[in-house]
């Protein structure tokens, strides 16, 4: 599943309550969330993973979503070229005689090993959700002891902003909020 | 002077942003938290008067009233903890109806924001899901921003309540005061203007290609000023026109294309009209459940032209051809000259079908022993002018309210639409009569929902309030009893319901209190107390089991209507 928004919101208190509070009393459910600063100071922006799969229904969130004051823009980059990463953190059981086989499987999936123990040790994956699955489950059978997934960041591919590119086809359709107006 | 910088209180700053946003009345309730903006009130009550409430939800219909009566931005007041919490109410109601407010509450200190002190309430957390936004203010040099912020994101776009939360110490903190001039700068909120020459465009051909269109028109048609255009395009292509209940007066119910209200308890022959056209232009409305029934067959054959100044509630409910997300005024000018002139003769024919239809099983016509709801709204609408504002609150009176009262003038009726607010109309009704102390002003409401709010006969003696009061009484819980009758086995679980005295209530208060359960009683009884300047409560004793009729069941097809039976077939 990847349907994806990607919203930029001022940097202010309780931006993130009014995002996830709206999607729990509109009835739309979130996979994942993710906030951070972005290029422009006093703003953040977010990428928000939905198993919503109908476009017309991800377009009201889309708008209930810029009905929130502090909210600038937010983009559904679901059926647009782009990059969707996520980071996970995989705690295994591995003891010094298997420590090589998962080192080589930790490999092949462009991971690294990031802090070993007398027991244990902890891989750093990087990679699409697929990715990060799959390498979860060829590690479970030697035991993995916790996970800790960061949920996904989106970014449109090519050399433009994601809030830009949406302003061009918004200005294009003459649709939703006038953002060259708005800029000045 | 007006500009110079000056050292205030964040408590004067409050009172100073009020009058410079042109706040004249402000509803409230003092308490702990908020005492040093009351204190600070005196300096101002010369510009700016105060309304003391009996209950803060008082304050917050009174508020949406005036709102809704004044077309400006209505201001309630209250303390923290219970006090904030019982304006929730009213911006619940608020938000659901559009109507602009900013609620200010005292919150406990900075320093013990957060421990559950005393009569704290997290409210800007509360009130999330019913207020357009909110601020909690943290420091006082921000104040005077927030408040200018708050009223114009109150009333700009789709208005809405705004709160703002004071903690007591940020009241009392002083700072340099000078009023900001720069312009609001709010990088997420662009209240959309116009429609693009696309869309202006492919709504002309579907209308001027439309053999049986017809306007829905709401309540953004009032609050965006669009009336005198719709009327100049519905006259222009002979287009038929059918209201929602908060659209109910943006129409006058004599011109001849208004086939007055849809849906729940619309008019039969509006409901009918809307299955039958080919073409649906949604003006300022939502598709509320109470005006299109089931989705699945809402007007089947029609291309759908929706008109909203709120994205969010296009293709929301139904799914339109054309979605226009604008300022319904603008649009409606940018459309008008495109409009071709056109006779519909055949459509609005069928219609005239459905209406005489309509027509045979009016109540006004029944004979009755006893006084019937309907009778005693259609009395009152013909003895009083048509400026006169009436305020309803909700359940059997406010849908009989909206089939026997012909409003003519724009801005003559306030009522809770979405959210249903039983309770609401008595201090709405008292709100708005701040706003012209001269305006003739009628809250009709019901037994149940008038003993809910009734301690603001209170704050209306006390302010001689220009209210006229009617109780239609039944004795029942009405609409809830109609439900029970129709589809719970007439099993009328907990709504028959007692009321006191309400002549000694009248005298309790010091106004003039009448009974009526006689037809002929009414028209006198009217012009009585028509003359009293002030509170008037006047008692209509009507028939316990009347109906409300026609009626869509919730969820069933618009054009199943459940009709009043025939008199040979039963009595009332």
């Amino acid at each position: 599943m990847k349907q994806v928004l990607v919203a930029l919101v001022e940097d202010k208190p309780g931006v993130l309550n009014r995002i996830a509070s709206l999607f729990r009393r509109r009835n739309f459910n979130i996979e994942s969330i993710v906030a951070g600063h972005s290029e422009t100071p006093g703003t953040s922006r977010i990428t928000i993973a939905t198993d919503e799969e109908e476009h017309l229904r991800r377009n009201i969130i889309r708008h209930n979503l810029l009905k929130l004051i502090n909210v600038i823009d937010v983009v559904d980059v679901t059926d647009r070229p782009c990059v969707i990463r996520e980071q996970a953190l995989i705690k295994v059981r591995a003891n010094g005689s298997i420590r090589g086989e998962v080192g080589d499987l930790v490999k092949i999936y462009r991971a690294r090993i990031v802090d070993v123990s007398t027991a244990s040790l902890i891989v750093e994956v990087t990679g699409e959700p697929d990715k990060i699955d799959s390498l979860i489950e060829v590690l479970t059978p030697f035991g993995v002891v916790e996970i800790m997934r960061t949920g996904k960041v989106a970014m449109i591919r090519g050399a433009v902003n994601s809030s830009d590119q949406e302003e061009v086809i918004r200005w294009k359709n003459g649709n939703g909020r006038n953002h060259k107006q708005a800029k000045k | 002077m007006a500009n110079s910088k000056r050292m205030l209180k964040g408590a004067e700053i409050v009172w100073e942003c009020l009058v410079r946003e042109g706040v004249e009345t402000v509803f409230g309730y003092p308490g702990g938290a908020i005492l040093p903006v009351y204190d600070a009130l005196a300096n101002y009550s010369d510009r700016i008067h105060h309304v003391l409430v009996r209950h803060e939800q008082g304050a917050a219909h009174m508020a949406d009233g005036y709102s809704r009566a004044s077309g400006k931005v209505g201001v309630a007041m209250a303390t923290s903890g219970p006090g904030a919490v019982n304006l929730i109410t009213g911006m619940a109601t608020a938000m659901m109806d559009s109507s602009p407010m900013v609620c200010i509450t005292g919150q406990v200190p900075t320093n013990v924001l957060g421990s559950d002190a005393f009569q704290e309430t997290d409210i800007t957390g509360a009130t999330l899901p019913v207020t357009k936004h909110s601020y909690l203010v943290m420091e006082v040099d921000s104040l005077a921003n927030v408040i200018r912020e708050a009223f114009y994101i109150a009333r700009t776009g789709r208005p809405g309540p705004v709160l703002i939360d004071i903690p007591k110490d940020v009241q009392n903190d002083v700072t340099e005061f000078e009023y900001p001039t720069d312009p609001i700068d709010l990088p997420g909120y662009h209240p959309p203007e116009k429609a693009t020459d696309e869309e202006v465009a492919a709504v002309l051909e579907l209308i001027n290609g439309a053999d049986r269109p017809l306007v829905l028109s709401g309540h953004g048609v009032l609050m965006s000023g669009a009336r005198d255009a719709l009327i100049a395009i519905i006259e222009k292509a002979d287009i038929p026109v059918t209201t929602t209940l908060l659209g109910n007066d943006s129409l006058p119910h004599s011109h001849p294309l208004n086939l007055g209200m849809m849906g729940m308890h619309g008019n039969a022959s509006a409901n009918h009209a809307i299955q039958g056209a080919d073409l649906i232009i949604a003006c300022g409305m939502r598709f509320d459940d109470r005006v299109t029934g089931k989705l699945k067959t809402y007007s089947p054959n029609s291309r759908k032209i929706h008109i909203d100044i709120d994205a969010s509630e296009l293709n929301k409910n139904v799914r339109v051809d054309v979605a226009i997300n604008a300022d319904l005024a603008t649009v409606l000018a940018q459309i008008k000259p495109g409009v071709k002139q056109r006779k519909r003769a055949e459509w609005l024919k069928t219609i005239q079908a459905w209406q005489e239809d309509a027509t045979q099983r009016d109540v006004l016509q029944l004979e009755s022993e006893t006084l019937l709801g309907a009778q005693v709204i259609r009395s009152i609408c013909e003895n009083i002018p048509d400026d006169a504002l009436i305020v309803t609150d909700v359940g059997q009176h406010q849908m009989l309210e909206a089939q026997y009262y012909s409003h003519e003038q724009p801005h003559t009726l306030i009522t809770s639409g979405g959210l249903g607010t039983m309770g609401f109309g008595f201090p709405a009704a008292i709100g708005a009569s701040f706003h012209r102390a001269d305006r003739e002003i009628w809250a009709i409401v019901g037994d149940g929902g008038f003993q809910m709010t009734l301690q603001e006969l209170g704050t209306a003696v006390q302010e001689q309030a220009n209210v006229k009061i009617a109780i239609i009484n039944n004795g029942y819980l009405g609409m809830v009893r109609q439900w029970q009758q129709m589809f719970y086995n007439a099993h009328y679980a907990e709504t028959p319901i007692s009321s006191p005295d309400y002549m000694k209530l009248a005298e309790a208060y010091g106004v003039p209190g009448y009974r009526v359960d006689r037809r002929e009683d009414i028209e006198p009884t009217l012009k009585g107390a028509r003359r009293h300047k002030g509170p008037v409560l006047i008692e209509f004793v009507v028939e316990q089991h009347e109906m409300v009729y026609p009626m869509v069941p919730a969820g069933a097809d618009l054009h199943k209507m459940i009709r009043r039976p025939h008199p040979e077939e039963t009595s009332v």
